[in-house]
């Protein structure tokens, strides 16, 4: 239990602080509705987050050392097999895999791409605002519908992919049935509904470059490129890395709009963890299995957050 | 500008857009087309525009349930993450008491990870509650994830608040929960707004956790209910497109309403660090 005794921030520093006994204390606190506010204000928080986020987590390690369909109570103690089981599975490592692959295409296509068109609408003219409008929707729209528009433009006897191939007198591939394309066109989606997103990020970057910095190199005679390349890009470093750091943490939740495109199909070629997760554990109602998996994917999380702080407090020791 | 610039400028920023807007336009005009203009004209206007799928689904009740439903859940998902949460953040930004600091670093530990990585526990916790398909099965524990960020976003907004004004108020003997209600929160509707979209359209779109906690399709929210539309009519794709468009009308509906704070929301995690 929190300490009664109760000293009031904002007031601490004019008001000379009154050092009465704990009851004096304490009915100063109860005037000043400090301590109603502490009893009142607090709880709802704390019984809520304990109850939904933290013990899940706690309860996911526990059940992940059982044979456990849900029902009852756990009892079938089974060690590390549930762990064994999901290291050993050939899918859960290409679903990884394949959560490694959108990270890899993030960093390489989509936060480049971001940042280049950022970077020609960082500006406040009309025509920048109107584009910038325009990048951001795809990424407001839920998963599941991009999931699906991207469906149907991929199907080879309607949408857009089978147009094309028809254009040229061949009849379409059905992208989302090969392996390997299917994994390939999910990445392209990906890219699609998530590079508004890292653009909005790097304009907001862009524009907390000092203007007078960029305005002396100009009247220096310095080209644009070279602004962009030896100013601009350098002051932006510490915003590519977070955006990196979302897309890692976006690819390890990537979930609905697997479901949607391709369902994790085919051959379970194209799942991510969590879909892994969510096909393999939830669906067939295997608790201690899928909760290996969802320790196995927070181990990972918070591993990823480690890292990441370690490089951001390098990068801001080093900025200043 | 150089016109070389402006010319190249232009070529990206145009083929960019092209390829953020013509999947939505194909999505868009495809709910009106019939099977065979699908098959062969998938980019042009409809040689004729059928409105049979979009009166089709706007006639049918199930329909509006389920906006309904994912309304109903949203708005109650709003309302307790902005309320719960700015009341812890208050409480952590303007007291001192001891355990502060540890109470204040154990609501941020759910900053660590997503929730897919507790979905199996909170589905039994949902079930041992008696909550599987109500939309407090929903409700709460999306609140209970939203909290970690409310609070860090609210807390540091309401500390950075001018101190002048509690010392003032605390002069003239206004209580802590009074300030709240007659400082903290007025001064605060930018960092409100951004919490509240926040919650909003993660709710609105959430997917995992009402696939896994909500059963009765009298309750789904839309997200269940689109793909399952899928799975009921799979390639009669003008449906399933007129579907599709009409879900989005509400997302790019609020998001050419209220711009500035959607896009604010939503990459607010920038802003922070």
């Amino acid at each position: 239990m929190p300490n009664p005794t109760l000293i009031e921030e904002a007031s601490a520093k004019k008001l000379p602080q009154p050092r009465g006994s704990l009851s004096s204390g304490l009915r100063a606190s109860y005037r000043s509705g400090s301590l109603t506010t502490l009893l009142l204000f607090l709880p709802p928080a704390l019984v809520l987050f304990t109850l939904f986020v933290i013990l899940p987590v706690g309860e996911a390690s526990y059940f992940s050392f059982f044979n456990w369909n849900g029902y009852g109570h756990p009892n079938k103690w089974v060690d590390f097999e549930n762990y064994l089981r999901v290291f050993g599975d050939p899918i859960f490592k290409q679903s990884l895999g394949n959560n490694g692959l959108v990270i890899l295409v993030s960093a390489c296509i989509q936060v480049p791409l971001a940042l280049w068109v950022a970077l020609l609408i960082a500006d406040r003219s009309r025509s920048s605002i109107v584009f910038r409008a325009i990048f951001f929707i795809p990424y407001i729209l839920a998963d599941v519908v991009a999931g699906l528009i991207w469906r149907y433009l991929y199907d080879g006897d309607y949408g857009i992919v089978g147009t094309i191939y028809r254009w040229f007198g061949q009849d379409a591939p059905d992208v989302l049935a090969e392996t390997g394309w299917a994994t390939a066109a999910l990445l392209l989606v990906v890219v699609w509904k998530y590079f508004g997103f890292h653009m909005a990020l790097f304009i907001a970057g862009r524009q907390n470059v000092p203007y007078d910095v960029i305005e002396s190199a100009r009247i220096d005679g310095a080209s644009r490129w070279n602004i962009t390349r030896f100013i601009v890009l350098p002051l932006m470093r510490p915003v590519v890395v977070l955006s990196l750091f979302f897309s890692l943490l976006g690819s390890l939740q990537l979930f609905d709009l697997i479901i949607a495109l391709t369902g994790g199909g085919p051959l379970n070629s194209s799942h991510s963890a969590v879909s892994y997760l969510y096909t393999f554990g939830i669906r067939r109602m295997r608790v201690g299995f899928g909760s290996a998996v969802g320790v196995v994917l927070f181990i990972i999380c918070v591993l990823v957050m480690l890292f990441y702080k370690r490089i951001f407090m390098r990068e801001s020791a080093s900025s200043k | 500008m150089k016109p070389v610039f402006t010319y190249y400028r232009w070529l990206v920023l145009l083929l960019v857009a092209s390829f953020c807007l013509v999947p939505l336009w194909a999505t868009v005009v495809g709910g009106f087309k019939s099977t065979g203009d699908l098959r062969t004209n998938a980019l042009g206007l409809p040689r004729q525009w059928l409105v049979d799928n979009y009166i089709s689904i706007v006639s049918t009740p199930r329909f509006w349930q389920m906006l309904w439903n994912s309304g109903v859940i949203a708005g109650f998902t709003v309302v307790l993450t902005l309320l719960v949460s700015s009341l812890a953040a208050y409480t952590l930004a303007h007291l001192r008491f001891a355990g502060r600091k540890w109470i204040a670093s154990y609501l941020t530990l759910g900053l660590t990870f997503p929730f897919a990585t507790a979905v199996l526990p909170v589905f039994i916790r949902v079930r041992d509650l008696g909550l599987l398909d109500t939309y407090w099965g929903v409700i709460l524990p999306q609140v209970a994830f939203n909290l970690s960020f409310s609070i860090v976003l609210l807390r540091s907004f309401f500390a950075e608040l001018p101190k002048e004004l509690f010392e003032a108020a605390i002069m003239d003997g206004c209580s802590y929960p009074r300030i709240f209600l007659r400082i903290t929160l007025p001064l605060s509707r930018p960092i409100l707004a951004t919490v509240g979209v926040l919650a909003l359209v993660g709710s609105w779109n959430n997917f995992l956790l009402p696939l896994v906690t909500i059963n009765d399709d009298a309750v789904y929210p839309w997200p269940l209910g689109i793909m399952q539309f899928q799975g009921q009519y799979s390639t009669d794709w003008g449906k399933v497109l007129a579907f599709v468009t009409l879900t989005m009308i509400p997302a790019i509906t609020l998001y050419l309403m209220a711009q500035k704070q959607v896009i604010a929301g939503l990459t607010s995690g920038a802003v922070k660090g």
